[in-house]
């Protein structure tokens, strides 16, 4: 059991370095969706099944659902990239006038 | 290549310029004959920024690493994990697990003390959701006018797909009885009222976002979710204060706690359950429109 | 030093969750794009979730559903925290759908996510305007 909860944990602390690592948004908004999952196993293993329940469905479901809405919304999930080389490009052209 | 291409980088250096920007972003459009202008003289403003952007990266760095090391220091002097004789587990609970039972009715600690022992920290705390929809009520449907949400088509055929189809109409109905199982049986089994109304919204934000934001707003209507979520609330508020006011004037309890381990038991837990699972799904399924669209 | 390096490696799950606490906050200050510092901040929240459900943990305990009376034999966790973490994740909720709808409407008037180019923009504004 020990071993399970420590691998779960390495998952959890992993996912969260990964969120915080990571360039574009949509990513980081899957792999918080991901850690809320690994969340929701742990708290059974925390015997606290009524949290597990509630992580599983607010956590990754809702929260999840949010963030990749707000994303949808302002038009960001695929074209994040595009708009920064943009803004370089701009300062780059400024930069030799 | 030393310098760093940041657009904040060469702004730092004076090299971009900000007025093509301020014309794309939808700031009110400035009248004629007039332009967007520093507030103070850029060169003051750059040098501020660039001496303050330092500082602040180092000031955090050092703020991060001092936090870390206390918490990790106050965590190698706390008790033992699993520790049955901690402080942590004093008599308090030791009465909730003891005596919850017979006081409650419920099989449920979790229920019996969020429900019963701590009904009113429950009633704020399920108000605090309600405060936030009102916020984002106020500010999606502010900005609807001004930025008009593309047509529905752009994005809905994307889910238009036979597989997907088939998939939710199974898959609906048994989310929906499993979280009205998970609802009704909270004073029972692991659950209740917050985890029961989340799965009860994500089936209904799953029928919205497969079938179409127009269907579900005709399906589910905004009247409809209104008018449960204040029935809800309204109901824990009355019935509530009708227990505390009974209650603490000695008066006997109309509701029998019942046997325990039947469904129809624990007195105002099961009701009380239902009303705060319905508040929660109403205003989940709430936001997600409100994300979704705009509007309820 | 030894012993107290050995009693944190016992609290492991208290470590991870001040790891997790840790990570949220350094989001949260360095990270530039606004809708990561929201992440950030949820990634706080259960960090604070996971200490408190770890406090109430007992080592060989059921969870409290009192199908049975409690004993020498059947030990129950402690309820108390699961209670509180309860709430405290649909509070999460909320308070992340209030800053994403802020997130949307601050895109929607400036164009960016980005604080640095926030700040440059909110460093400019109409000459005579009122704001």
């Amino acid at each position: 059991m020990t071993v399970f909860r420590v691998i779960l944990l390495i998952g959890l602390v992993g996912c969260a370095i990964a969120t915080a690592i990571v360039r574009k948004p949509m990513q980081a908004v899957i792999i918080y969706s991901a850690f809320s999952v690994v969340l929701a196993v742990l708290w059974i293993t925390l015997e606290a099944p009524d949290l597990a329940m509630t992580e599983a469905a607010v956590g990754a479901g809702v929260t999840g659902t949010l963030l990749y809405l707000t994303l949808r919304r302002l038009n960001l999930i695929d074209q994040d990239e595009a708009h920064r080389e943009k803004m370089r490009e701009e300062a780059d052209e400024h930069g030799k006038v | 290549m030393a310098k760093s291409d940041s657009p904040f980088r060469c702004w730092l250096r004076g090299e971009l310029d900000l007025s093509a920007q301020l014309q794309t972003a939808e700031m009110p459009a400035p009248p004629e004959g007039e332009r967007y202008e520093p507030r103070h003289h850029p060169a003051l403003i750059r040098m501020i920024a660039r001496q303050s952007h330092r500082l602040y990266v180092a000031l955090v760095a050092v703020l991060c690493a001092v936090l870390f090391t206390v918490l990790l220091l106050t965590a190698a002097n706390l008790p033992a994990y699993g520790d049955g004789e901690a402080p942590t587990n004093n008599e308090v609970s030791e009465r909730y697990v003891n005596q919850g039972v017979e006081e409650t009715g419920a099989l449920n600690a979790v229920a019996g003390m969020m429900l019963d022992y701590r009904a009113f920290n429950t009633l704020g705390e399920s108000f605090v959701p309600f405060a936030a929809l009102c916020a984002v009520t106020v500010l999606m449907t502010r900005g609807r006018r001004k930025h008009p949400l593309p047509p529905e088509a752009d994005y809905a055929d994307y889910y238009a797909d036979p597989i997907v189809h088939t998939m939710c109409k199974v898959i609906i109905p048994v989310i929906l009885v499993f979280g009205t199982y998970v609802l009704v049986n909270g004073h029972l089994s692991p659950g209740g009222g917050f985890s029961g109304g989340a799965i009860l919204s994500s089936a209904l934000i799953i029928y919205a976002m497969v079938w179409g934001d127009q269907r579900a707003h005709g399906a589910i209507r905004e009247k409809t979710v209104r008018r449960t979520m204040a029935l809800a609330m309204g109901f824990y508020v009355v019935s509530k204060t009708c227990s505390f006011y009974m209650g603490a004037n000695g008066m006997p309890n109309p509701i029998s706690a019942g046997v325990p381990g039947r469904i129809f038991s624990a007195g105002l837990i099961l009701p009380l359950n239902v009303a705060v699972g319905l508040a929660v799904c109403c205003t989940m399924y709430s936001f997600y429109m409100f994300f979704r669209r705009g509007a309820l | 030093m030894a012993a107290m390096f050995d009693h944190l490696l016992h609290n492991y799950e208290e470590a991870a969750a001040i790891a997790l606490l840790s990570i949220g906050f350094c989001m949260l200050l360095f990270d530039r794009n606004l809708l990561k510092k929201v992440i950030g901040l949820d990634i706080m929240n259960s960090g604070v979730f996971l200490l408190l459900a770890d406090r109430g943990y007992i080592a060989g305990g059921k969870a409290p559903i009192m199908a049975e009376a409690a004993s020498e034999a059947v030990r129950y966790v402690n309820p108390i925290p699961a209670g509180l973490v309860l709430v405290g994740i649909v509070v999460s909720v909320s308070m992340s759908a209030l800053m994403l709808a802020l997130t949307v409407r601050v895109y929607q008037t400036y164009r960016t996510l980005d604080v640095d180019h926030l700040y440059m923009l909110m460093s400019h504004r109409r000459k005579g305007g009122r704001a």
